[in-house]
């Protein structure tokens, strides 16, 4: 396999860290625009080309690397957000555990019944780990933004796995796909701006008003 | 023709943007609703041929659920009119482009056999919901909101990475990679079993979630309970059904691989639990729309009891129960909405007496309470009957008395809740409201009781048919 996509993995790898140690909602946004444009690129490296191919990796390009990192940050900068405080799991402890995963990640994908020309691969472990660490942000953190970060980590977990089945996916559904996740963060988008504007705060642990209540 | 069907809802929203008067706007609903259901149920007598890679087409379970789907939107469509008078201070325009992208949406989901495409119409269902829970515009309903926005959009996620490990499962037995569903249902038996189990949990979870199995339902009575009757009618009614049909999709590769037994087996836990679950909130519930929440779970419950157990009788009562509730749903939400219009609230504390208040739309709910429930004459009394025949003939006794308890304990805590909102007196700090019942807010829930009232009494005949073939196609025997 191409040396290229290792190290296209390996980046994609660190940037997880980078989501998960930092404060900053930013620099979270920036790394995943970066991880974004790095698996845009994957597809283009090892396999053939083709307009099709052509086609979904600017389409990639265009919606992960630009058009959803700037979505969001036009949300923190109308919620007048910059910090992620007092996540319900510590920057810290969400390294360890982020790494704890990934070394898991590794281990598990060397005992999976793999077919032969995928033994030994970066894809599936980079795949399970940032499923995982996207899965961590998303429950570790109080502010939706961040929450959005979490999910579109996981999405680019999902999205390494389906490299490996390339033509399983035809580019109808590819193209759905992506359009799917770009409508989806425009909406949550636009719902993050009303909840900082109708309770004052992105904090989701202060959205409480739903609750059983029970007639006594 | 499928094309038309699936872009006719599109060309709508497109005029709905267009259109620039709030009040002229929901007439376009109908107006695109009414050849909609024509155009359906024209496709359904007539089975249009496989698109040539076989993509499209539309089987018996497609069509069952398009039906469905296709006269509650009719219904609803028709019921937004009136509805939408009464919210003449709120802008409209996103509502209607929103409501029929997802009817566009909806459509895709049950004419396709390609599970990918299958996924992308599901997501698309998903957010185009999520600005109408958010109709309201208040701070209930931006909570609930998010957490349904996320709960499913994260569910569905975990739905698609069970595709791929569906699809890799493919590769490691050495077969074509494919996620057309009928190369799937053909490889089912030579999968790799490994990989074959997580995509079925992963696509448990995933599909699960979406349609509000316990224990993933927790984003469910928020989300009724704030949004819109109308858009409560679509969820339960038609949402819910398209992604039982996802999940029908892959019971259809599993019943064909050596796996049937633990997905049946899952399935047929998540679906008791979800009654158990159902039954313990139901009850002492303030909330009426809440409420009917609860009792959405125990519905999907129901017919993830009875795909579980499998067999021809349970499988043919899962199907008719997925029309029935469908239908039934959608009264009981609509219903719900113009109540909650008449007290300018939905908690029970207010709501009394609805029958003197809103004599049609309180008999109405009454009636959809009565047939949801499972009480004679109504549609899904023979299909609750038909499943819990179908777990005695099938020797689960144990299924059958559980089912049995879940469903009287359920009666009695709904009725604590609706017999009191709707009998009685309207108590005198109750407000009056401008809201009365119009022929646009009753009549087309009128049509869905009888047509609920009809299948109680009389199955006709070309469902009977459709409800064995689909039954067939989920391994129940022709």
């Amino acid at each position: 396999m191409n040396p290229m996509a290792d190290q296209l993995l390996v980046l994609t790898l660190l940037l997880n860290f980078i989501v998960l140690g930092t404060s900053r909602l930013n620099l979270a946004v920036r790394a995943v625009a970066v991880q974004g444009i790095a698996l845009a690129l994957l597809p283009a490296i090892i396999h053939p080309f083709s307009w099709h191919l052509a086609g979904i990796v600017l389409g990639m390009l265009i919606v992960k690397g630009a058009v959803i990192p700037w979505m969001i940050t036009g949300a923190i900068r109308k919620a007048e957000i910059k910090r992620e405080v007092e996540p319900f799991i510590g920057f810290i402890t969400s390294l360890i555990t982020g790494a704890l995963f990934t070394a898991a990640a590794f281990i598990f994908a060397q005992n999976l019944p793999l077919a032969p020309e995928h033994k030994g691969l970066l894809f599936v472990p980079a795949s399970l780990a940032t499923f995982m660490c996207g899965f961590l942000v998303l429950i570790a953190r109080r502010k939706a933004i961040s929450q959005i970060i979490g999910y579109l980590l996981l999405e680019n977990g999902i999205f390494v796995f389906g490299l490996l089945l390339a033509d399983a996916m035809p580019g109808m559904v590819e193209a759905g796909a992506l359009l799917d996740l770009l409508v989806g963060i425009f909406v949550m988008g636009i719902v993050v701006n009303h909840i900082s504007r109708e309770f004052s705060t992105l904090d989701t642990s202060k959205l409480t008003t739903l609750r059983e209540d029970v007639r006594p | 023709m499928i094309w038309i069907i699936a872009t006719l809802p599109l060309i709508g929203a497109l005029v709905a943007w267009l259109v620039p008067d709030n009040r002229m706007r929901p007439f376009l609903l109908p107006a695109i609703a009414l050849p909609h259901m024509c155009l359906a149920f024209y496709l359904v007598a007539t089975t249009p041929p496989a698109s040539p890679h076989g993509w499209i087409f539309l089987d018996a379970l497609g069509k069952l659920v398009l039906v469905t789907i296709s006269v509650l939107f009719t219904v609803c469509s028709f019921y937004a009119v009136g509805y939408l008078r009464y919210r003449k201070e709120l802008d409209n325009r996103i509502l209607c482009m929103a409501l029929l992208v997802c009817l566009s949406a909806m459509t895709l989901v049950t004419v396709t056999q390609h599970l990918g495409l299958l996924w992308v119409a599901l997501e698309t269902t998903t957010v185009t919901m999520a600005p109408l829970i958010y109709f309201n515009r208040n701070a209930r309903s931006i909570e609930a909101t998010w957490k349904y926005l996320l709960i499913c959009s994260v569910g569905i996620a975990i739905a698609l990475f069970g595709l791929f490990f569906l699809a890799y499962s493919t590769i490691v037995a050495g077969q074509d990679v494919t996620l057309l569903l009928s190369s799937l249902i053909e490889d089912a038996p030579r999968l790799h079993p490994g990989w074959r189990h997580t995509a079925f949990i992963f696509l448990l979870v995933g599909f699960g979630s979406k349609m509000g199995l316990a224990p993933l339902h927790t984003w469910k009575p928020d989300a009724y309970g704030e949004a819109p009757g109308l858009v409560g009618a679509l969820l339960a009614g038609g949402l819910v059904n398209c992604a039982f049909l996802a999940l029908l999709r892959v019971y259809q590769v599993a019943v064909a691989s050596p796996g049937a037994a633990s997905f049946k087996g899952a399935l047929l836990g998540m679906g008791l639990v979800s009654m158990a679950f159902a039954a313990v909130f139901m009850a002492r519930q303030s909330d009426i729309k809440r409420m009917l929440a609860y009792s959405s779970v125990e519905h999907v419950g129901i017919m993830a009891v009875a795909v579980g157990l499998g067999g021809k009788t349970a499988l043919f009562g899962a199907l008719l129960h997925m029309v029935n509730n469908g239908l039934t749903k959608g009264v009981l939400f609509l219903a719900s909405g113009n109540i909650h219009r008449a007290y300018g609230s939905k908690s029970t504390e207010v709501i009394r007496g609805a029958l003197r208040r809103i004599p049609w739309s309180g008999a109405l709910f009454l009636a959809a309470f009565l047939a949801i429930t499972g009480s004679p004459p109504f549609g899904p009394f023979i299909s609750e009957f038909t499943i819990v025949s179908g777990a005695f003939v099938a020797g689960s006794s144990t299924v059958g008395a559980l089912f049995l308890v879940f469903l009287s304990v359920i009666f009695i805590g709904m009725a604590s809740t609706v017999l009191p909102a709707v009998l009685g007196k309207v108590p005198a700090e109750a407000e009056a409201t401008g809201y009365r019942d119009t022929y646009w807010t009753v009549l087309p829930l009128l049509v869905l009781m009888s047509v609920v009232l009809m299948l109680g009494l009389w199955v006709p005949s070309p469902l009977q048919e459709l409800l064995r073939e689909g039954a067939a196609l989920l391994g129940g025997g022709a």
